[in-house]
């Protein structure tokens, strides 16, 4: 799950981090308001919405007074922002975060993960702040920083000291440095956190260090425990048809293409993908119904396939383990009786029941073709969506 | 022969009287494993159809014998389940419970360092020695017995795999799931050292998949020290990058842990590739010259 930056500011506030003053407006209005809270002077307008490279798509503007930060906030809000991480459709911009400004005096790159290689967390940090990381990385690997947090021991002071040397940060300024790592770390075990990325992490000139972006995501089988970062979910930053597919438990991933697949199984949802990719075709999703997917599971995910435009053929493709071939064939019947299935239908079952299972489909009378393998249901579903 | 389980295997059920754990126990024993023990805190004294429970793994150890526990315990208390396991110095333990938070994983995986227990899972089906002992939630009925050693991040592709080397006349000597989270407690390369230390074992299928770096440290390994031939497909070649797809650890950053950078990586390692799911036992087939 991700943050947004006004939320992830937030929490970190909570743990002592320096952030700036800043307002979450909806409208114009609010914005130009926000400016004058804020003092009337320099702030930033920064559209909020899930996804890095805003910056360079046209939702973060500089604003010299609050009239200026009205007039940016017309533009933003409403915007299709469009950035790499975005797709082409781009996003929706419906709120902005109107923050003080503050005196850069250089930009750092400092991030938290969990590092599965090493089974630990790492620190990752960079003096080439507000840079695109990977770009760094690949280019001047020489440039990253890497610490590793042993899992029964903790941040140790000699890695942040380490860490601020390597960096090049002044004396006067090391004692902030150290507090920042500490309270990152410590927001980052105490939240379930997965990723915590700041860049730029600010110097200024005065010498104290600003936490000025911020990207947060938490790890999403911590829900449990985590409920006020739960409560932050936007549902506005998720595609409508993964957030009906969550609600009934359901793991869905939109695609462009136009064969709707229906598996159980990851590892089984993704290689079937593949093969449809393999004979020529293009999956319209990845849709995993879990190993012990019900019959009402079945039935909803049938819906979503069929509600999708794009969608000019289904394949499903389940080997029933836990769940039974024939349960699967009922909840299909279902579905498409009650939905109307007005595209082609493959269906290649395997496992337990499976006898039971086609037989059921065969006696459906429903408009369906049958498949032994995952290659021949591959290349029929291909073929007739066309 | 073959690794890790056998017919002479004692297991303890962890979670035993939740929904899942007592379907799977029953068929796990249906299937000829010996289930001797659960353990559900509360309930010592009592009993399972016909399986004594335990209050603790301890116990359950000390009074069956059993040095094998399978875990269904829950998300949030999955993680002090397996801890106590391993405390319990059982030879094995096969965590099934998926949704395991990954801090929680972390100090597993810092608890278990120096002690002798191995870890299976979490987020896995389970392991299986064709016609000795069914250790997991995998449809039994779709093994063989037999000389095809199988490992792999995935449930049901793996029984795609299985299924398609059963009907080929390739039996299975075992079949390990290692899970789909990011940090689990066995990997590739602990199974392919335990397959090609096995006298019984002849080939692995290994099933990988995006995201991570294990399908790439195995291929080093595998071009050191395999002595056996290794087919292997990697699953999520068309995922997209930054979704995460189903599995927590299936997710690509960019970089080495593509689907292409990993069949690559697979490929110069002298092991036999697949690109696509359907041709693994027909490449098994193969590659033995049957």
């Amino acid at each position: 799950m991700n943050l947004h930056e006004y939320q992830a500011k937030q929490v970190l506030a909570a743990y002592g981090l320096p952030v700036l003053k800043g307002h979450l407006c909806y409208t114009p209005g609010e914005a130009e308001a926000a400016a004058d809270l804020l003092g009337g002077g320099l702030c930033v307008i920064k559209a909020q919405v899930h996804a890095g490279g805003r910056g360079k798509a046209g939702g973060v503007k500089i604003a010299k007074n609050a009239s200026e930060a009205r007039a940016h906030a017309e533009k933003i809000l409403g915007m299709k922002l469009v950035t790499p991480q975005t797709g082409e459709a781009g996003k929706l911009v419906r709120k902005v975060y109107v923050e003080a400004g503050c005196n850069i005096a250089k930009e750092f790159y400092l991030s938290l993960l969990v590092d599965r290689a090493n089974r630990c967390i790492s620190i990752i940090a960079s003096t080439e702040g507000g840079m695109e990381i990977e770009h760094v990385a690949h280019t001047n690997p020489e440039k990253i920083l890497t610490a590793r947090i042993e899992p029964g021991v903790g941040l140790q002071t000699f890695q942040t000291a380490k860490l601020a040397i390597d960096l090049g940060i002044p004396l006067e300024a090391r004692r902030s440095f150290v507090t920042v790592v500490q309270g990152l770390y410590k927001a980052f075990v105490e939240c379930d956190l997965s990723m915590l990325e700041i860049n730029p992490l600010v110097l200024t000139k005065e010498n104290t260090f600003i936490v000025l972006d911020a990207k947060v995501s938490m790890d999403d089988n911590a829900h449990f425990r985590q409920p006020k970062i739960h409560a932050m979910l936007d549902y506005d930053e998720q595609d409508p048809r993964d957030l009906r597919a969550q609600k009934f438990g359901l793991s869905y991933v939109g695609l462009d293409g136009n064969i709707g697949c229906l598996v159980n199984g990851a590892g089984l949802a993704m290689a079937t993908m593949d093969i449809i990719k393999a004979f020529g075709g293009e999956p319209a999703n990845f849709l995993d119904v879990g190993g012990g997917a019900s019959k009402e599971n079945v039935t909803e995910a049938f819906r979503i396939l069929l509600s999708d435009a794009k969608v000019k053929g289904i394949l499903i493709n389940i080997f029933g383990g836990i769940m039974k071939c024939d349960v699967i064939a009922t909840g299909v019947i279902e579905a498409a009786k009650e939905v109307g299935l007005k595209v082609p239908l493959v269906v290649r079952l395997q496992g337990t029941n499976v006898e039971l299972g086609r037989k059921l489909l065969a006696d459906s009378g429903l408009a369906i073709t049958a498949a032994d393998t995952m290659d021949d249901a591959a290349r029929k579903i291909v073929a007739l969506a066309k | 022969m073959s690794v890790l389980v056998d017919k002479n295997t004692k297991v303890v059920t962890q979670g035993i009287t939740g929904k899942t754990g007592a379907f799977h126990t029953r068929a796990c024993k249906e299937y000829g494993t010996q289930m001797v023990a659960g353990v559900t805190p509360g309930k010592g004294g009592q009993e399972f159809e016909g399986i004594p429970l335990f209050d603790t793994v301890h116990q359950a150890k000390q009074h069956t014998g059993a040095n094998v526990s399978i875990i269904y315990v829950p998300p949030p208390f999955a993680a002090d389940a397996v801890m106590e396991a391993v405390d319990a110095d059982l030879d094995l333990v096969i965590c099934i419970t998926e949704g395991i938070p990954v801090l929680d994983m972390l100090k597993v995986k810092t608890f278990m360092q120096g002690k002798r227990t191995r870890l299976i899972g979490p987020n896995c089906p389970g392991i299986i020695t064709p016609g000795q002992a069914k250790i997991g939630i995998m449809p039994g009925f779709i093994h063989k017995p037999g000389r095809i050693g199988v490992v792999s991040r995935s449930g049901t592709l793996t029984y795609e795999a299985v299924f398609q080397l059963s009907n080929l006349g390739m039996g299975q000597s075992t079949c390990i799931g290692i899970g789909g989270d990011p940090l689990n407690g066995t990997n590739f390369i602990d199974c392919l050292k335990l397959f090609n230390d096995d006298a019984d074992t002849d080939a692995v299928v290994m099933i990988g998949e995006i995201g991570g770096s294990a399908e790439v440290d195995a291929a080093t390994w595998v071009k050191q020290n395999m002595k056996k031939p290794v087919v292997s497909f990697i699953a999520g070649a068309t995922a997209p990058p930054g979704r995460r797809m189903g599995h927590a650890g299936a997710i690509i950053s960019g970089g080495d842990d593509t689907a292409e950078a990993k069949f690559t990586a697979l490929s110069a390692a002298g092991i036999h590739i697949v690109r696509s799911p359907h041709e693994i036992g027909a490449k098994m087939h193969e590659v033995l010259g049957k």
